[in-house]
Parts: C-alpha cells; sequence; structure tokens
C-alpha cells in the first residue's frame, strides 16, 4: 500500500518534468499566436519595433542574438581550447589544480556581476579605443566569451582527457612533439567531444540574459557595425516584458520567448545528442 | 633548417600560443575577481543589514529587504524544487532504470538545465502572473524551482545509482518493501551525494536574475508577504547598477560581493560533503 503511493509519488514527480517542458511550449505558443497571425513571416524579418503603433518586427532582435553569440564563440572558442591544451598537456599539477579552483571561482558568480562588470569597466575601454558609446554588440559579444569561456574550456579539457594514454604514448615513441601528439592523435580522438562540449557552451550563450542586458543598448535597429547598440532577444525580453501594455505587444514578447526556446533547444539537443552521445561512444 | 628543427620550433609556438591563451583567460578572471572584491568591501558595512531600500542620496539605505527577500525566495524554491527533483531522481534511478520513458525524462530534464531561464520567467508570468493579476514572491519561487529540479534530479539519479545493487538485495532478502529498502538504505547510503546536490540547486538559482524580473519582480521595501511582489538581491543589483546614482551603484556592488560569497560557500560545502562522504 504505502509501496504503491511512494511509487506513484516519484512517477507523478518524474512525469512532471515531461508536463512542464510541453507547458512551457504550449503556453508560449498560445500566447504568441496572436502576434503571428498579425504579422506571419514578417514578425522574424520586419525590423520595425514600434509598440506605439503596434508594429512589432523581430529581425534586429534574433539578428543581435545570432551576431552577439557568434562575436562570443569567435573569441572564446581558441581561448578555451588553447587553456584546454594548457591544462590537460603542459601544465603541472599543481598549476592544474590551481586553475581548476579559479575556474570555480567563475563559476559562482552570477551571471548579472559579469554584466555590471562589463558596463563599469570594460564599456569604457571600448569607448576609448573605437569611440562611439561603448555599448553594443561589440561589448556584448566580450562579455559573453568571458562568462562562457571557464565552462567551454572545463568540459574541452575533459574531452580531451579522454584520450587513452596508449594512444599518446605511440605517437612518442614514433618521435612526435607535444604539438604534433596533440593536433594528430588527441584532437582527431576527442574530435566529437570537443565539438559537443563548443556546441553546449554555444546554447548557454543565446540564453543568457544578465550579462547582455547592461552592455547591448536595447535599440530596436539592425546595427551599422559591431560598435553599435542594438538588441538582442533575451535583452528585449529583460527590459520590455514588465512595460507591454498591449496584448499585441505581451504577443509579440513572447513570440520572442518562444523563438529563442526553439533556437536554444535546438542548438543544446545538437550538442547533447548527436556529438557528445558520440562522444562518449567511441 | 633541417625538417626536426622545424618540427621542434612550430611545436614551440603552437605550446606557448597555448600557455598565452591560459594567461589571457586567468588575467581577465583575476580583474573580475579582483573588482569584484575591491568594490564589495568597500561598500559593505552594517548599515547595509539593518536598512531597507531608500532614495538615492538618502544616508539610511541599505539592502535588508534584498536581503530577507533572497532569503525568501530561495527558500520556498527548495521547499518546492527539492522534494519533486529528488522523488523524481528516485524514480529513474529506482523504478524508470533503462526503460525508455527514464531516458526520455533524463533528456529532456539535461536540455532543460540549460535552457534560457528568462524564457521560464516568461512562461511562469503567463501561468501564475497574468491569472492573478500582480506579481509575488509565489511567482518567483516557482520559477526558481522549475530551474532547480532538473539539477536535483540529476544528481540524485547519478547518486543513486551508486548505491551497490547487493546492499538493496540484501535488505529485499530480509523482507522489506521496496519503499522501506529505498528510504532506509539507498537514501542511507547516498546521502552525502543527495545533500551535495541540493546544495549545488540552490547555489545555482541563487545567482538566477532573469526569471525574477517578471515573476517576483522587485521592490524597494521590506516585505514578507509572500503574495505581493519581493525584492532579491539580483533584481536589486540589476538596478542599482544601471541607475545613474553613485549611492546605488555602489550598494549594488555590496550586493553583488554578498552574493557572490554566499553561492561560493554553498558551492565549496557541497564538495566538502561530497569528499567526507567519499572518504568512508
Amino acid at each position: 500500500m504505502i509501496d504503491k503511493i511512494f511509487f506513484n509519488f516519484t512517477r507523478f514527480s518524474a512525469l512532471l518534468i515531461l508536463v512542464i517542458v510541453a507547458w512551457i511550449f504550449v503556453v508560449l505558443f498560445n500566447h504568441s499566436l496572436e502576434a503571428m497571425h498579425t504579422f506571419g513571416l514578417d514578425f522574424i524579418t520586419k525590423d520595425e519595433w514600434a509598440p506605439n503603433l503596434n508594429k512589432f518586427g523581430a529581425y534586429a532582435a534574433i539578428l543581435g542574438s545570432i551576431i552577439s553569440t557568434t562575436l562570443a564563440m569567435l573569441l572564446a572558442v581558441p581561448i578555451a581550447i588553447g587553456v584546454a591544451i594548457f591544462l590537460s598537456e603542459i601544465a603541472h599539477d599543481k598549476i592544474k589544480s590551481f586553475f581548476g579552483i579559479s575556474v570555480e571561482l567563475l563559476a559562482a558568480i552570477p551571471s548579472v556581476i559579469y554584466g555590471m562588470w562589463g558596463l563599469f569597466y570594460f564599456v569604457p575601454i571600448i569607448r576609448d579605443i573605437f569611440g562611439g558609446m561603448g555599448i553594443g554588440l561589440l561589448a556584448a559579444g566580450i562579455v559573453l566569451a568571458i562568462m562562457i569561456l571557464p565552462f567551454m574550456a572545463a568540459v574541452t579539457r575533459d574531452a580531451m582527457n579522454t584520450t587513452p594514454d596508449i594512444l599518446k604514448e605511440s605517437a612518442y615513441a614514433l618521435g612526435g612533439t607535444q604539438w604534433d601528439v596533440i593536433k594528430d592523435v588527441i584532437i582527431p580522438y576527442a574530435k566529437a567531444g570537443i565539438i559537443g562540449s563548443l556546441i553546449l557552451a554555444l546554447g548557454r550563450a543565446i540564453g543568457e540574459t544578465m550579462a547582455v542586458t547592461f552592455v547591448m543598448g536595447n535599440v530596436h535597429k539592425v546595427p551599422g557595425s559591431i560598435l553599435d547598440p542594438t538588441t538582442s532577444i533575451p535583452v528585449t525580453l529583460a527590459n520590455e516584458f514588465t512595460e507591454a501594455d498591449s496584448s499585441l505587444y505581451f504577443s509579440s514578447l513572447f513570440g520572442l520567448a518562444l523563438t529563442l526556446l526553439v533556437m536554444s533547444f535546438v542548438v543544446i539537443a545538437v550538442a547533447k545528442f548527436y556529438f557528445l552521445r558520440k562522444a562518449r561512444r567511441a | 633548417m633541417t625538417a626536426v628543427q622545424k618540427r621542434i620550433l612550430i611545436n614551440r609556438i603552437a605550446l606557448g600560443f597555448s600557455t598565452l591563451s591560459a594567461l589571457i583567460a586567468l588575467a581577465f578572471l583575476f580583474w573580475i575577481l579582483g573588482v569584484l572584491v575591491m568594490k564589495g568591501m568597500s561598500a559593505l558595512n552594517w548599515s547595509i543589514f539593518i536598512y531597507e531600500g531608500a532614495p538615492p542620496g538618502y544616508d539610511q539605505s541599505g539592502l535588508k529587504h534584498a536581503l530577507v527577500g533572497q532569503l525568501i525566495l530561495v527558500s520556498l524554491a527548495t521547499f518546492i524544487g527539492v522534494p519533486l527533483g529528488i522523488l523524481a531522481g528516485t524514480y529513474l534511478s529506482e523504478y524508470g532504470k533503462n526503460s525508455k520513458l527514464a531516458h526520455t525524462i533524463r533528456d529532456i530534464s539535461d536540455i532543460m538545465m540549460s535552457a534560457p531561464s528568462i524564457v521560464i520567467g516568461a512562461f511562469v508570468y503567463a501561468v501564475i502572473v497574468m491569472p492573478m493579476g500582480h506579481f509575488s514572491a509565489y511567482a518567483g519561487a516557482i520559477a526558481l524551482a522549475i530551474i532547480m529540479i532538473p539539477i536535483i534530479l540529476r544528481t540524485t539519479d547519478d547518486m543513486l545509482q551508486l548505491v551497490p545493487g547487493t546492499l538493496r538485495e540484501a535488505a529485499f532478502a530480509l523482507g522489506a518493501p521496496k519503499y522501506k529498502v529505498i528510504k532506509d538504505v539507498v537514501y542511507r547510503g547516498a546521502k552525502a551525494g543527495i545533500l551535495t546536490g541540493v546544495l549545488l540547486g540552490i547555489a545555482r538559482v541563487g545567482g538566477e536574475t532573469a526569471p525574477l524580473l517578471f515573476t517576483s519582480f522587485n521592490d524597494n521595501f521590506f516585505t514578507t508577504d509572500l503574495n505581493s511582489a519581493m525584492p532579491s538581491l539580483t533584481v536589486t543589483m540589476f538596478n542599482y547598477a544601471i541607475s545613474p546614482y553613485e549611492d546605488w551603484q555602489q550598494l549594488g556592488w555590496a550586493a553583488a560581493f554578498i552574493l557572490s560569497m554566499f553561492i561560493l560557500g554553498l558551492n565549496i560545502l557541497g564538495r566538502v560533503i561530497l569528499f567526507a562522504g567519499k572518504g568512508k
């Protein structure tokens, strides 16, 4: 009797996860229907976002999300791979544990603090070097890159560490230098795991809100350069959700949320189920 | 230059770049940590814990409202999320095991772990704030709980699977029903691991801002009313930091420092418990 109750409790809790996820999709979809009916495809291809005129085109926000995460990836990927190589192949054990602790420290810092740091310390530097306002895609890309770097480096290192020592030793026995071993043995061996880790970090970067809200500018315009202030999906949501005053406005914001959820869901699923699963099987 | 010398040179250059990137990464990390500690320490004083929010320029302003609000929100989220997460993890490890359903739940929950938290805020806004007609601490706590569940589910599932099957069999052989085996043998064996998962889950949601922006919203005054908007450290930090007032920005840094220390403490505690548990 109690056995049955306990079993049902656990099953209920487990199923609740599926219910919540499905519910999230359904709710976001239902609430964005009005915007979809009103604008159709224009919602994602037009960049005019004018709440006073009841016109909502999310092109600038979607573009902003894509460009800022692309920038972040361009900056973070080479450094993360470099750090991972350093940690798995070059550093001594003491440096490794010191680095490990630093990464833990950074992972503990809430993302809103990265945003504050970016706004007060990094934006002025960009302003001094490149002129303009300082806030914009470049600042957002850099802050995002710094934020995902520890996570990215840690998972890439883990992927590289899966290479069996015996493979590396055989390559050294053939007279390979450390770099030869890294590029011809470790990277080919851990390729799927490394790509999976990088894409997983990308999935996190797309949805990151607080780190970029400070430094993006929230201007609904397709930027002329990466130095112009613009917006992204999470930035728009964070800034405008509590200000929305018409049902169409709300519906458009829910449309943005749905777009963001679908984007990150797809990216994360590809990373986890294609690359990382392949890596585990190998 | 011979071929060997060339390869050695390339090796040096490549390893040099890799070391350089590690140094670059470390420099940024210390820059951020340094700013956080310096700014946070200089803004810390006792009045922060005594006074609540005040208009800019006012001497007696502090963060009491946000500190208490944060504690309430996170406790409430823990209260909702932890039992559900542990029970769901129990189902996966003890009942579902390798069934298709269990794998689907694991996969979906894994994706949820990295899903954008602001979207969860939007969802909670639609299903709780809209029908209620106003922001509330309940809504904020539920949003946090939704983020917490996948983390606790995952660690519980992993930790319960570490408990050896022979222990369960021994208990079954004594005639114990399954729930008793789980409660008295499996849970007891995985206690440290589950606790670590809970602490990491709390640490994770403690730093969340985005899902609170339009669920618990914010308030500049002290409140314990769960049915009204409730201030949190993170949202207060956000509002204060983007304000043009120097003293509010100072308070924002103090909040950032306190929150980071709190989260770091939870992380360390979680690891210590796990480590001590393994030592036995």
